[in-house]
């Protein structure tokens, strides 16, 4: 059967992590690669990389995250943030990501996703979705890092983005994140609902319980966490013991 | 020397990576005489079955690869799986390496596609060597699938269908999910495959 899938998220800027506070127990503090492989020794499932650089510099230093972690990361890996252009997706995929995120570039130009679908195939394209909940009981696509709206509607925008090539797509709920109150379910399963391809849930987990919960009240594939994993409040193989315990079908901790 | 076939069809790096890991001297190469002075050749492949055998014939490999696999190792991944039997359907019908009998077609699951995650190995009991990896969970991503005869077949998954995913003749070997990406499980299977020598 096949396993839900919990994936760490590490926000990345010129060549650190940040957001995370507390990584007492990890020797190489703040460095994404370290951080990585540590990660999917404790059992992560996939790894994503959140770039978060303003600068160029900063960008040139992502490429060399995603090739040394390609070389000593042996689960998958997704990279996202300023993913504009084909070139950056080409560039992304050579340096050994196996999946390239594309978030406001893709609502600005949809016809990004069809490209890079087919040059490189849908399992590889994912398409982050930041979406609000309004007063009418919609949610609109934001774009960003959620400040802006983009006057379209989450679910719409899903099921375009699905027919363009996207293989993958990445929610965000922009109120529940950082709130730590539990995934947006009633948006997680409308989008669910709506196309035919995995969806990841995240934003809201502030503790293992709402990993499980998310599993189990709804079909998502996939949850995402970050700051209960940095803060080591919590461990991945916590997560999975829990799920475990409720029936959730994961993939048990390889113990090396 | 492992050799691993470049012909411009997804993700190398990966696959390199995780031999290099393993100790061994890795050359990507879409050259026939490079490929036969190789101890093992590993097709890997992402993306669509007509196009793939389309850039194998441009590079004039189709005939060298179907020659080297009678004579060395050889491993399919995931696409390069799929294209070392007799015909794809994704697309239009495609003749592949043929050097399996069997037929690629779209999985029919209740599920969604592609079958993207980590999903448990059901291993045949007779395939003694594979049985430590009995209900281990390996990483797939596709959305089409070998059919073939249980003789070729050493393990499955489920899908809401039976799926193969890893078959074996000889010393062809394929597997449908990536080794290279599925954790200490995927460097077991890589090393089953790389003990595999063959005397000439």
């Amino acid at each position: 059967m096949i396993a839900k899938r919990i994936i760490p998220c590490l926000d990345v800027k010129d060549g650190k992590v940040v957001k995370g506070t507390n990584f007492i127990e990890l020797r190489v503090v703040g460095d994404p690669v370290a951080l990585a492989m540590a990660y999917s020794n404790e059992g992560a499932d996939e790894i994503i990389f959140l770039d978060i650089s303003a600068t160029n510099e900063g960008r040139q230093t992502l490429i060399d995250i995603v090739r040394k972690t390609a070389e000593n990361v042996f689960v998958p890996f997704t990279v996202g943030g300023g993913v504009r252009t084909i070139a950056d997706v080409t560039t992304l995929l050579k340096a050994g990501a196996d999946k390239v995120a594309m978030n406001s570039a893709a609502v600005q130009h949809p016809e990004l996703i069809r490209e890079a679908s087919y040059r490189f195939g849908a399992q590889c394209i994912v398409v982050a979705i930041d979406a609000k909940a309004f007063p009418d009981g919609s949610w609109h696509v934001m774009t960003h890092g959620g400040k802006k709206d983009a006057g379209i509607h989450a679910i719409e925008w899903a099921k375009q983005a699905e027919a363009l090539g996207a293989g993958e797509i990445l929610l965000t709920s922009v109120d529940q994140d950082g709130v730590k109150e539990g995934f947006d379910l009633p948006l997680t399963q409308a989008i669910i609902d709506a196309v035919k391809i995995p969806v990841i849930a995240s934003g809201g987990c502030g503790k293992p319980a709402h990993i499980a919960e998310v599993f189990k009240e709804t079909d998502v594939s996939a949850a995402l966490a970050a700051s209960i994993f940095h803060d080591r409040t919590h461990s991945i193989s916590e997560v999975k013991s829990l799920c475990q315990k409720e029936g959730v079908s994961i993939r048990a901790v390889e113990l090396l | 020397m492992i050799a691993i076939v470049d012909y411009g069809m997804g993700n190398i790096a990966s696959v390199t990576m995780a031999l290099k890991h393993l100790g061994h001297d890795v050359v990507v190469t879409d050259d026939s005489a490079t490929l036969k002075q190789a101890s093992h050749i590993i097709l890997p492949g992402v993306g669509a079955f007509p196009t793939a055998m389309e850039e194998i014939k441009k590079r004039g490999l189709r005939e060298p690869l179907r020659h080297m696999a009678k004579t060395t190792p050889f491993l399919g991944i995931c696409l390069g799986m799929q294209l070392l039997f007799s015909e794809g359907e994704e697309g239009q019908k495609t003749a592949g390496l043929d050097l399996i009998p069997g037929k690629v077609s779209k999985i029919e699951t209740p599920y969604i596609l592609p079958h993207m995650g980590w999903n448990t190995l059901r291993v045949l009991p007779e395939h003694q060597e594979f049985l430590p990896l009995n209900d281990k969970h390996v990483y797939f991503v596709h959305s089409f699938a070998v059919k073939t005869s249980l003789a070729h077949i050493v393990a499955t998954t489920d899908y809401g269908t039976e799926v193969t995913a890893i078959v074996k003749q000889g010393h062809i070997y394929g597997m449908q999910f990536h080794p290279e990406k599925s954790g200490i499980y995927g460097r077991e299977l890589l090393k089953l495959f790389l003990k595999e020598a063959v005397s000439v």
